[in-house]
């Protein structure tokens, strides 16, 4: 055998691999694509009904980091219609990054309230995800404001995840527009000061670690109390939910409100089903959609008046901190390096 | 026969070593480098004001906790994979043969699996310390609890556990096929067994530490998911900050590039450390004889012997077990959604090996040795350019990725007219990442096994007439089927598990195992993807076994 043979006989059998791995997705006639850092399982049942209602097929890609990467490299190709995803700092770096466009809908204008949407049409908000304490029962404790989680009488009690997840950068970047980088830097220390463990984990750990013994508070989000509270009875779920209660701190200066992040979605720049997309997102704020919203995920509905699931009802009604979200995404890199100067997950 | 003896005329030059594969690998080296300098070129684009933020508050601490992981690590897989692999050759105890294959066994979890699998079950109210306060009469773990796992020393043990594997596979080969004779030699000349292992077994086997510490050393690096997990800042984890939180993909560029430079520094140090020794045998392959045990020294081999196994393996699969059990009733609703994920697994999975092992095959016979000198080898520095997709995190490769995928599709578009994105609308881009991530494994398992096979034989082939294609076909590729089979089942493994860049790469409605898994994980109800998790593992056992079968028969 000669060596040009021999090595096209790999080359060959390669190729043809190769081709066998290659082909094209077949273009169905009404379909939309959505590229989401939302977990299938989560968006999943508002897409099964938007295409009962609407007929239109959506293809989902679910993309953890490099959303945005993607996106703009795939260029004027990218078969994206809506990309999805939470954190107010994640949507507007989509925007940023110029892989967004403007969309134009009565619908959208009239269900999501001003500050929750790019004034140019560029981004939308789906839902609201307030940030609050966790408390174990044993403890009594009826209001609380975020500055109080630096205060030493609960050291070794407080219990939260990585100080550089985006959940905890948007609120530190709420606490450095209300009350300036140089008292949040301070309160970071004395957060950090009062952690019973490593800054790490999730943040249903922080319901489990008060089961645990670990820590008596500890910050989260408040749609994982529904998830945990609702879960089967004797599930270790349940019982994590129910070893804890909830309280919707405020901050000491500005207003009566409780930190809230979002998560939402934009019609991509190339978007080949534009239409669909506008429909979709129009869907995604319908009464039953947002019923989904509220009673499957928790979270709380962008749209007014829609019945909530009553784990979250006995919260109370959720006031919203003034500061308008987008605020949170200028400061959140400033948050995320004062995070690292303090050591906080060290 | 060394070649240097021989007339001028007769030695093996260029043209001979076959200048198709030297092709062949330059054009696999330069692939691995594209994604590479994609990353390079995003890194341009930064200015360098990050790195005084970095010097002053992260890479002290980073530096120390990867330094730390990795000497623990690195300390760890070598004493269970090297201690392992020894008991199991020079020992005869029951259980010993069944121990051969099982030890094997942690490779089919996870990292990330048996990070939160141990979280659970050595949390203050998981079934460990629940059953230790039980004994001791404590009510509550507010009373009594252990330390928590969250730290660099719970990363170590659960990174160590599972990772050894690469070592003691790559160990057991040594000393079953190469060592035998020379171990009997120390034995007539009256060394004892801890002193043959210590005087010539260890310094035999460097090479096979060298080879799976490194692989292992490199996922520790790279992991991702159970550091982050467990609340340890590595370096990798300030790639991951800098990148999402903070938005500046350009400045990760800057710090993933020069973690691999100091990584290809140390990985040369070491080749550096043992360029004068040579390995290569010319004896028969003849496996040592080992020596029955009795009693209580019986009873400790077996203890010994299965303790990696029960920690790396059955305590976690035990946990999967008991929680894909509690959700029983949920299985019947997702085995369609199972099915799909587990046929898609294993097509991509199976694809990428088959790639990856023969560009592996191409890179490794051109930079084989044909001559006992050390010189300046170009296919050599092709294999250690294609080994670089192992050493950057999954989904800095798959980063580096897109831009020339998406480059290609577009010309592809162009060329041919088509619609969408080929290689990024179908399994194509997957197939490439994987191979450009796993081509270290093969290159290296292929490399040593060439390196077992003594020069002469192709000299004695090439005298003969016989090409160098044709020496590779008709007397290498026989010898070198183990070392192949081996490098296969270690792609096949990896590549169904790999979760980074197949959460990036993957074409719209595509699930893996790992990519469904990891959906459920998200959420923070890690528990809720045990039934995708044991299919991991599961699967990833038919693989383990067979490799056993196959590697470790291989003198029997």
């Amino acid at each position: 055998m000669s060596i040009r043979r021999s090595l096209l006989t790999p080359l060959c059998s390669a190729l043809a691999l190769a081709g066998a791995v290659l082909s094209a997705p077949a273009l169905a006639a009404e379909e939309v694509s959505l590229y989401t850092t939302r977990e299938p399982k989560l968006i999943q049942p508002m897409l099964d009904a938007f295409t009962k209602e609407s007929g239109i097929k959506v293809n989902t890609v679910f993309i953890k980091d490099g959303l945005l990467e993607r996106v703009k490299a795939e260029g004027a190709q990218s078969p994206a219609d809506v990309l999805m995803t939470v954190d107010i700092g994640n949507l507007i770096d989509l925007v940023d990054g110029g892989i967004t466009q403007a969309v134009q809908s009565d619908t959208l204008n009239s269900v999501i309230p001003a500050n929750l949407r790019g004034a140019d049409g560029k981004w939308y908000s789906l839902s609201l995800r307030d940030r609050v304490l966790y408390v174990t029962n044993d403890v009594k404790l009826d209001s609380f404001n975020y500055e109080d989680l630096a205060d030493p009488k609960w050291k070794n009690k407080v219990c939260i995840r990585s100080g550089q997840h985006p959940y905890n950068t948007a609120l530190v970047a709420a606490m450095i527009a209300h009350d300036g980088a140089e008292t949040t830097e301070k309160w970071l220390r004395g957060v950090k000061a009062n952690l019973a463990r490593k800054a790490a984990g999730g943040d249903r750990d922080v319901a489990r670690d008060i089961l645990g013994g670990i820590c008596d508070i500890g910050i989260a989000n408040a749609y994982y109390v529904g998830h945990m509270k609702n879960a089967e009875p004797g599930t270790d779920a349940r019982k994590w939910g129910d070893a804890i209660k909830v309280v919707r701190p405020t901050f000491k200066n500005g207003g009566s409100g409780t930190h809230v992040n979002i998560s939402g979605a934009a019609v991509a720049a190339h978007a080949p089903h534009k239409d669909n997309a506008i429909k979709l997102l129009e869907f995604l704020v319908s009464e039953p959609a947002q019923a989904l919203y509220a009673r499957a995920n928790y979270e709380y509905p962008i749209r007014k008046g829609v019945k909530l699931d009553p784990v979250v009802a006995s919260f109370g009604e959720l006031k919203v901190d003034s500061l308008p979200v987008a605020e949170i995404a200028k400061y959140r890199k400033q948050a995320s390096e004062l995070v690292d100067k303090v050591g906080f997950d060290n | 026969m060394h070649t240097d003896t021989l007339p001028r005329s007769w030695r093996l030059r260029g043209p001979e070593r076959g200048a198709g594969w030297l092709a062949g690998a330059a054009l696999i080296a330069l692939a691995v480098l594209l994604p590479l300098g994609a990353l390079a070129w995003q890194a341009l684009h930064a200015d360098l004001s990050h790195w005084s933020h970095l010097a002053r508050y992260v890479l002290p601490q980073a530096l120390s906790n990867t330094a730390m992981l990795l000497a623990g690590v690195g300390i760890l897989v070598t004493l269970l994979g090297t201690g392992a692999a020894w008991l199991v050759t020079a020992y005869e105890f029951p259980s010993r043969r069944i121990l051969t294959w099982a030890l094997l066994l942690p490779l089919a979890v996870p990292t990330y699996i048996i990070a939160f699998a141990y979280l659970d079950l050595l949390h203050p109210i998981g079934p460990i310390q629940t059953a230790i306060r039980t004994l001791l009469g404590y009510d509550s773990p507010r009373e009594f609890r252990l330390p928590d796992l969250r730290s660099i020393y719970g990363a170590i043990f659960v990174l160590g556990f599972v990772l050894y594997p690469y070592v003691y596979l790559s160990t057991r080969v040594m000393f079953m096929s190469q060592a035998a004779s020379l171990l009997e030699a120390a034995r007539t000349l009256g060394a004892g067994r801890v002193g043959v292992f210590v005087r010539v077994a260890l310094p035999l086997a460097r090479p096979a530490i060298a080879v799976g510490a490194s692989l292992a050393l490199l996922e520790t690096l790279n992991d991702i998911g159970a550091s982050e997990f467990l609340g340890v800042q590595t370096l990798t984890v300030s790639v991951y900050t800098t990148w999402i939180t903070r938005s500046d993909l350009a400045s990760a560029a800057q710090i993933a590039l020069t973690m691999l430079l100091i990584v290809v520094g140390l990985i040369l140090l070491e080749r550096h450390g043992r360029k004068r020794q040579r390995y290569a045998n010319t004896q028969r392959m003849r496996p040592m004889q080992p020596r029955r045990l009795r009693g209580m020294a019986a009873l400790l081999a077996v203890v010994l012997g299965w303790i990696p196994v029960l920690v790396g393996f059955v305590a976690p699969a035990w946990y999967l077990v008991v929680e894909t059990t509690k959700r029983l009733h949920l299985v019947g609703g997702v085995s369609q959604q199972l099915l799909n994920g587990l046929s898609n697994t294993l097509i991509v999975a199976f694809t990428a090996t088959a790639v990856t092992l023969g560009c592996g095959l191409v890179v490794a016979w051109a930079g084989r040795s044909l001559r006992e000198s050390a010189r300046f080898n170009p296919g050599r520095a092709c294999a250690r350019i294609a080994s670089l997709g192992y050493a950057v995190p999954g989904t800095v490769l798959a980063i580096g990725l897109l831009m020339p995928f998406t480059w290609i599709d577009r010309q592809l578009g162009t060329v041919f007219g088509t619609q969408g994105l080929l290689l990024m609308g179908s399994m194509g881009a997957l197939v490439c990442a994987y191979t450009m991530r796993f081509l270290a494994v093969s290159v290296g398992g292929i490399e040593a096994g060439l390196a077992r096979i003594p020069p002469s034989l192709e000299q004695a082939s090439r005298l003969l007439g016989e090409s160098a294609s044709g020496t590779l076909r008709r007397v290498h590729l026989p010898l070198l089927r183990p070392a192949l089979a081996a490098g296969a089942l270690l792609v096949f493994v990896d590549a169904m598990k790999e979760l980074p860049a197949t959460l990036l790469l993957r074409p719209l409605n595509f699930e893996t195992l790992a990519t469904w898994l990891y959906a459920e994980a998200a959420r923070g109800t890690y528990e809720e993807g045990a039934v995708a998790a044991l299919a991991i593992v599961v699967a990833g056992l038919l693989p383990v076994i067979l490799l056993a079968r196959t590697n470790l028969k291989m003198g029997h």
